[in-house]
């Protein structure tokens, strides 16, 4: 591996702070991505998987959002102690984001080719005429059929996988070291989202680009990630390579989702889910927040709150009975 | 696209006919403007039905709107009963109403949508309350009050402008009048802008725009702006038509020589050709300016093609 991580994001802590009350939505996160890694990060919806992304990338709703503690190093700077405009000027142009539906995330009154060609400008300076032709040429990359033609045309007229080629242009449009996706194939057709995701994997690989995958689907996961965290109640629970912790889970959250993937050979039998729902962020329980849908939940789970425990090289699990969950294949 | 507005004009004409009808019907058949011609004086029934006769009185309704409907289209309005041509008070009246609706407009335009802006961009702050409240209580006083407290306090008092207008109207005698008429229109442009604002600031495609690493003032202008303000220009389009007719009151109370004091000594002196006249080119108007409106907004959002 790599000496120096791409990013390094110690101990960040964010809060929402509503007229309900204070929702604790990322609770001391602590991962590292190297140039060329993908890294997957894998939650229940509300685990506080995008809110981390999002202040990775500065671009948190604030108020209510607030980060309140912890370092994002990017390339050993931190960016939260950067002056805005500075990571301003990163945004984008170094580390830029894939959002998950594209539909929306698009400026619905701005041709495609305005909002790719908006990046060259700003960033680069160009001119609006070389900044069309590298849109067009952005466009092609990411394999738009008649991407001269269509470079005027509005996100409303294409196709969900075609407007979320065009947000995968974006993000690729300055070359950036890092891209963080948002769950970028959550809102399409399965038959596109293989498509995509390869399109987005081997550009990944050309740009030798860092990628934090965000997702629920641990099928997506699998055939593209390096390594797995796995986040809940905003907290990683287990980090480890992706086959080691598909073939082992060292957390008992992490066996849970293995288990509620439908089989084929188990047809016929009840899905597997996992018990309960996740906590509300503005009352965690003590102790593992995990606890209260436990199978394996003792006493200690309820009082003590689990560290990370390292569990074999490169791999970690926040569970007390970490060694039990691996052994009980 | 051609074949939309085609299809829009040719529905204007039904909508022509029936509502001029409607006034045509109201204004000739619930008075007789003979007897109001002569004022408190019994006419002479020789005399009257002769006028009857020279006026296309003495024929059925619908022949009288055929035959009305028939030299409107001829360019002729008609004849007011002080003998001057329909038409002749039309052209002294309707480019001082256009003037003054043009100063309305303005108003609208450039201080609602700034007021807008400015507390849509800073809400919950003092900025941003004062100016709801200050939409609020404008909303609420009428316009005879705020147009006669004005008049009263910036014509009369200050002396910083004539309290009435000239005949000539010009641009610079109608910005008192012109603020009076847009003051309503001003404070729901100033709340439309501000609560389309808030929307659109929460949506996916401006913290995409944020992810971009543009500027904050590119995000405002070219993204934020671009897509809060689809509903204020509709609604300001849609109010040029209501300026125009609507301006009955502010011309009363500035002694504007406009369609609305025409069309207000019209009703009140009963003369028919007067009220029929400029009505009918009210309609064209009101459809014309709804017509715009809706070509407007498929220009301003692409989503919306007509075919």
């Amino acid at each position: 591996m790599e000496n120096t991580a791409l990013l390094e994001v110690r101990d960040l802590r964010v809060e929402f702070r509503t007229r309900e009350g204070v929702a604790k939505a990322v609770n001391g996160v602590s991962c590292t991505v190297h140039a060329g890694q993908t890294l997957a990060v894998l939650g229940e919806s509300g685990s506080g998987k995008s809110v981390t992304a999002q202040a990775v990338m500065g671009i948190l709703d604030s108020p209510p959002g607030f980060v309140t503690g912890g370092q994002v190093l990017f390339q050993g700077r931190d960016l939260l102690t950067m002056g805005e405009e500075q990571r301003r000027r990163l945004r984008g142009a170094k580390l830029a984001m894939i959002f998950q539906d594209a539909l929306s995330a698009l400026n619905p009154v701005m041709t495609v080719g305005a909002q790719l060609a908006e990046m060259y400008q700003v960033h680069r300076g160009m001119s609006g005429k070389e900044a069309r032709a590298r849109a067009v040429q952005l466009m092609d990359r990411v394999r738009i059929p008649a991407a001269k033609e269509r470079v005027n045309d509005y996100p409303h007229q294409f196709s969900g996988g075609m407007r979320q080629r065009i947000m995968i242009a974006m993000a690729l449009a300055l070359e950036p070291d890092l891209i963080i996706a948002d769950e970028p194939t959550t809102a399409l057709d399965v038959t596109v989202q293989a498509q995509v995701m390869d399109l987005l994997a081997e550009l990944r690989r050309e740009f030798n680009m860092g990628l934090i995958l965000i997702t629920h689907d641990l099928g997506v996961v699998a055939d593209v990630a390096d390594r797995i965290a796995v986040m809940y109640a905003g907290r990683i629970v287990e980090t480890a390579p992706v086959h080691q912790l598909y073939e082992a889970p060292a957390h008992p959250y992490t066996r849970g989702l293995l288990d509620s993937i439908p089989r084929l050979d188990r047809k016929g039998q009840r899905l597997h889910a996992i018990k309960g729902l996740p906590p509300s962020l503005t009352a965690i329980p003590p102790g593992c927040p995990f606890n209260p849908r436990c199978p394996r939940a003792q006493d200690i789970c309820r009082t003590d709150r689990p560290p990370l425990f390292p569990v074999a090289a490169g791999r970690t699990s926040a569970c007390h009975f970490w060694k039990d969950t691996l052994d009980a294949r | 696209m051609s074949r939309y507005v085609a299809r829009r004009l040719l529905q204007m004409i039904p909508v022509f006919i029936g509502s001029t009808f409607l006034i045509f019907f109201m204004v000739y058949a619930l008075g007789d403007p003979v007897a109001a011609l002569f004022g408190d004086k019994a006419p002479d029934p020789a005399t009257a039905a002769r006028i009857r006769q020279d006026l296309y009185l003495d024929q059925p309704l619908w022949k009288q709107y055929l035959h009305y409907m028939g030299q409107v289209f001829a360019g002729n309005f008609g004849t007011a009963f002080n003998g001057q041509p329909v038409t002749e008070l039309m052209g002294s009246a309707f480019p001082v109403t256009l003037r003054l609706t043009i100063v309305a407009i303005v108003f609208e335009v450039v201080i609602g949508i700034a007021l807008g802006v400015l507390s849509g961009l800073r809400r919950g702050r003092p900025v941003d309350t004062t100016v709801l409240l200050l939409t609020l209580v404008v909303v609420s006083v009428p316009t005879f009050v705020s147009g006669y407290v004005l008049q009263y306090l910036i014509g009369v008092k200050w002396r910083l402008a004539s309290p009435s207008v000239s005949p000539e109207a010009t641009f610079g005698e109608l910005l008192l009048p012109g603020v009076v008429l847009a003051l309503t229109s001003l404070a729901y442009v100033t709340r439309l802008t501000r609560t389309s604002l808030a929307e659109n600031a929460r949506a996916d495609y401006l913290r995409t725009a944020l992810a971009k690493g543009l500027p904050r003032h590119r995000i405002v202008l070219r993204h934020l702006l671009r897509n809060s303000l689809i509903p204020v220009v509709t609604f300001i389009g849609a109010d040029i038509g209501a300026l125009m007719g609507g301006a009955i009151v502010t011309e009363r109370i500035f002694n504007i020589r406009g369609v609305g004091f025409q069309l207000y000594q019209g009703i009140l002196r009963q003369n028919s050709p007067t009220v029929v006249g400029f009505v009918t080119i009210l309609v064209i108007v009101f459809l014309l300016a709804n017509l715009l409106v809706d070509l407007l907004y498929a220009v301003l959002d692409p989503r919306i093609r007509y075919a």
